[in-house]
């Protein structure tokens, strides 16, 4: 073990030995997401750069304070990428709070073979347990299922169950080609055309809709991009433009994410009908992300998202007293509290992050 | 056996299930003695099989106040002991659990019970032009309950992704009888990702009740070349440069001499039988993207120094490509009177150099060891042949098969890829993890299940057997210690 884990392992220790809470953050640049963070900081970027990467092997091994620009960057030069588009929202982003935060851009949409979210795409991780030891999950080959996917586990898992010190991601070959195009559409129309195209072979890698229009993502083979464009219609958007969307879409930098009205991120089933709610709205994700711009009280979005098949997070701003995350089942509390107590038997690691009790 | 407490738990079983779906007379459980892996085998106690969740969850929650271990159980094709009966324990056969709950062709996702095989679920999504894609060899066999539980692979997986890549939901109930929905139609569920936990714990975790797979379009054409290599180091090196140049196969398997010669006579697939190996490439998608992707795949794999392409040029001759890999299976088993199959994954760069490792220990154990196996993905499956009546040749193939699986690990990947850890591999666990790694999946286990019933024993090692395991390493390798107890 290297000088920056060690460190790491002996300041987890101390804290677990006073009972000291720790609030692990990075860059910050995901501070507004989750439950209001507590605790003495842990910075864990003194765990930087690329461990590994061996392009033919479509892996990348790296420190989980290793800036994702410049993770995203070394790809690129290689012709490959992360497949799940993880948004920055900010310089300051690391690799590891991108697996913590678990999630994924534009390009993680329900369909399409290779695509994604965070955890589909994790292969292994080091993370320094509550115990201040440090463990080695998965690993960087494509199929593992030696023991369980902890790994996967710490996708979205927001630190609580330790401070992750290293992650191995699966990246793909960026496509050859890619193809955005415009079609102007009710809601209902939308979500109803999304779906059927994602039940045919088409090359689809994005899809938002917003105000009576919506883009679409094709990427892939020259072929399949270009044969999906004359399928389906559309005006095409000029590359640089399109680029500049997407980029919008991912860093939420479009205009419908402006202002302080709360924004809700609602899952639904793809195929689920335009909610009830009346409030500005963006969706993402071929209909089964929907973003919504509302002061409704958590109870009543909720409901609203439940009433659909799905759940509601508060995602940035608004009364965050109910907590932002849907609560869980009883039976999954559970497991989740015996979870957290095996990880972080102190319960120092970003108390309340997740859920209060947490 | 204590037959008391088997008349005991028998008798409180048939109070709310069938007699003929409580079997303990030794005729009747014989048949579940063992999985797929049959060189481990063991009676159960009692055999139970269910057909709704309440008489699931009432067979749990029975067993759980009596402290009787329950081991579920699929098709019994698994290849790792994972569903090794416990002598004083429960077998929870999920056979009865086979019905297509729904398919929703218009959000792509079918919802079945754990038993339904895997090829069924493809066959019913048929004609809406969608299919399931992960695809076992097994998969006439197989179950999706297994498949959940095994996270298991096929050819498709290097594009299509594994199990955990296409199960949204699972509903399952835990040892204590509680039912626990885990991911779901809309994505990213709240919580910690459990369902990427219960996704490969082999049936430790949670019994599962239903699933919702997601179903993907049927690409409109496929088309496969045949490569021939005269050596399996630069066929592994034609693997590695596919990849390399950003293409991504349907499906990308190899052939070893030695496996192309045992399929051949079978398969009539018309397999080069003087390459030292063949590669199946497969390209799928629209008519145009595939014509386009096959001259990318031939021009890299030429360069790559193959002796031979053929491309198929019909529906009928790409089958015929595939026939051989698909037998290959079947094929050992003809030509030997059993054969052990190993599933450690390593990186794409070191095939070559472990392939002629395997070759080199042939002599080694006295036995043959073709491979055939899925080489996108870096996972092989070396067979081993042996004679299953000559105990000799049993102990040779353990300890063959022992050390691929250590050589896997000391070329920094896995001792398994698919198959799963089960009863097998569970002294390779205490080399590939350290202590306090397996003390976490101990802790993953007590967070479902703490009182340690459901499907005990299997994938984590205890502290005790690591350190045996040690200890024959250090003397030398554990042929020299054949009598020890394995389990
Ligand atoms: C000829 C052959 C070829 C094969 N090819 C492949 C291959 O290409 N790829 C691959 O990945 N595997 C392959 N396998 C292995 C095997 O088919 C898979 O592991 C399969 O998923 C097992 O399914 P099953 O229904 O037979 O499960 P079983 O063998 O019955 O059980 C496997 C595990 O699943 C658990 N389990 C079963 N049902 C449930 C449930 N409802 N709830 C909780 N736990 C459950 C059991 O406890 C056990 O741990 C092959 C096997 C054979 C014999």
């Amino acid at each position: 073990m290297d000088q920056a884990l060690s460190q790491l392992c002996e300041t987890v220790r101390a804290a677990s030995a006073s009972r000291t809470a720790l609030r692990i953050r990075a860059g910050g640049t995901k501070d507004f997401y989750g439950n209001t963070p507590q605790g003495t900081l842990l910075d864990p970027r003194s765990a930087a750069g690329i461990v590994d990467y061996e392009p033919t092997e479509l892996v990348v091994t790296a420190r989980a304070g290793t800036p994702l620009a410049e993770l995203e960057q070394l790809l690129a030069e290689n012709g490959q990428m992360l497949a799940f588009e993880p948004p920055h929202f900010g310089a300051g982003a690391t690799i590891g709070g991108c697996i913590a935060g678990g999630l994924a851009g534009p390009r993680r949409v329900s369909f399409g073979p290779t695509y994604g979210g965070v955890r589909d795409f994790v292969l292994g991780a080091k993370l320094i347990n509550g115990h201040g030891e440090l463990l080695s999950f998965g690993g960087t080959v494509m199929k593992n299922v030696a023991g369980y996917d902890v790994a996967r586990l710490l996708a979205g898992s927001m630190g609580i169950l330790g401070v992750i010190v290293e992650v191995s991601i699966k990246v793909l070959p960026r496509p050859l080609s890619h193809h955005t195009l415009r079609f102007e559409l009710s809601e209902a129309a939308a979500i109803d055309r999304l779906n059927e195209w994602a039940g045919r072979p088409l090359p689809l890698s994005a899809s938002t809709w917003h105000e009576g229009t919506l883009y679409l993502r094709l990427a892939g083979a020259s072929a399949a991009v270009s044969a999906a464009r004359h399928q389906l219609g559309g005006d095409h958007i000029d590359n640089a433009e399109a680029d500049a969307f997407w980029n919008s879409i991912r860093e939420q930098t479009h205009p419908f994410f402006a202002g302080e009205l709360p924004l809700w991120r609602v899952s639904v089933p793809p195929t689920a009908a335009p909610l009830s709610i009346d409030a500005p709205l963006l969706i993402e994700w071929n209909g089964s992300l929907r973003w919504l711009r509302t002061d409704l009280s958590a109870q009543q979005v909720r409901e609203c998202a439940k009433r659909a098949g799905g759940h509601a997070t508060l995602f940035r701003g608004g009364d965050r007293s109910a907590g932002v995350f849907t609560p869980l089942s009883p039976a999954l509390a559970t497991i989740h509290q015996r979870l957290k107590a095996q990880f972080d038997p102190a319960g120092i690691f970003n108390r309340g992050r997740l859920y209060a009790d947490l | 056996m204590d037959t008391s407490r088997q008349r005991g738990l028998v008798a409180a079983l048939r109070t709310f299930l069938p007699e003929q779906a409580v079997l303990y007379r030794e005729e009747d459980t014989r048949p579940y003695e063992c999985d797929g892996l049959t060189l481990f085998r063991q009676l159960p106690m009692v055999v139970a099989l269910p057909e709704t969740e309440d008489q699931v969850r009432r067979i749990l929650q029975l067993c759980h106040e009596r402290q009787v271990p329950v081991v579920p159980r699929g098709a019994g094709t698994g290849l790792s002991g994972s569903a090794l009966p416990h002598h004083a324990g429960l077998l929870l056969s999920l056979a009865k659990f086979n019905r297509i709950l729904s398919i929703d062709p218009r959000a792509r996702t079918a919802t079945v019970q754990p038993g339904v095989r895997n090829l069924a679920i493809s066959e019913a999504a048929a004609r809406h032009r969608l299919y399931y894609a992960p695809d076992p060899s097994s998969q006439i066999a197989c179950t999706i309950g297994g498949n959940v539980a095994e996270n298991s692979g096929g050819v498709h997986c290097l594009k299509y992704g594994l199990t955990v890549h296409n199960v949204l939901r699972v509903r399952g109930l835990t040892m204590e009888g509680e039912p626990i929905e885990l991911g779901g139609l809309a994505p990213d569920a709240p919580g910690l990702d459990l369902l990427a936990l219960v996704i490969g714990s082999e049936g430790m975790l949670a019994v599962v009740t239903e699933v919702t797979v997601r179903l993907v379009p049927v690409a409109q054409t496929a088309r496969c070349i045949m490569a021939s290599f005269a050596d399996v180091g630069e066929a592994g090196d034609a693997v590695a440069a596919l990849i390399a140049n950003g293409i991504m196969p349907a499906g990308l398997e190899m052939l070893d001499q030695a496996a192309s010669r045992l399929v051949e006579p079978f398969a009539n697939a018309g397999y080069d039988l003087d390459a030292a190996a063949v590669l199946l490439c497969e390209s799928d998608g629209t008519p145009e993207e595939v014509a386009e992707e096959i001259e990318r795949m031939s021009a890299v794999l030429r360069a790559a120094r193959a002796t031979r392409i053929q491309v198929s040029n019909s529906e009928s001759e790409r089958l015929r490509f595939w026939a051989g890999r698909k037998n290959a299976f079947p094929a050992a088993g003809r030509a030997s009177p059993a054969y052990y199959c190993m599933d450690g994954t390593i990186p794409r760069r070191r095939l070559g150099e472990v392939l002629r490792a395997i070759q080199a220990l042939e002599p080694k154990y006295g036995l043959r060891c073709p491979n055939v196996f899925h080489a996108g993905d870096g996972n092989l499956h070396p067979l081993i042949l042996f004679d299953d009546a000559d105990p000799d040749s049993v102990a040779r193939a353990e300890a063959f098969g022992a050390e691929i699986l250590e050589l896997c690990v000391q070329m920094g990947g896995t001792v398994t890829g698919e198959h799963g850890v089960g009863v097998e591999k569970l002294d390779q666990m205490c080399s590939q993890f350290d202590r306090p790694t397996l003390d976490t999946f101990l802790a993953v286990k007590n967070a479902f299940d703490p009182a340690g019933l459901l499907n005990p024993g299997k994938v984590v090692p205890t502290l005790h057997r690591c350190a045996e395991y040690g200890r024959m390493r250090v003397q030398g390798g554990k042929l020299s210690f054949p009598d020890l107890p394995r389990f």
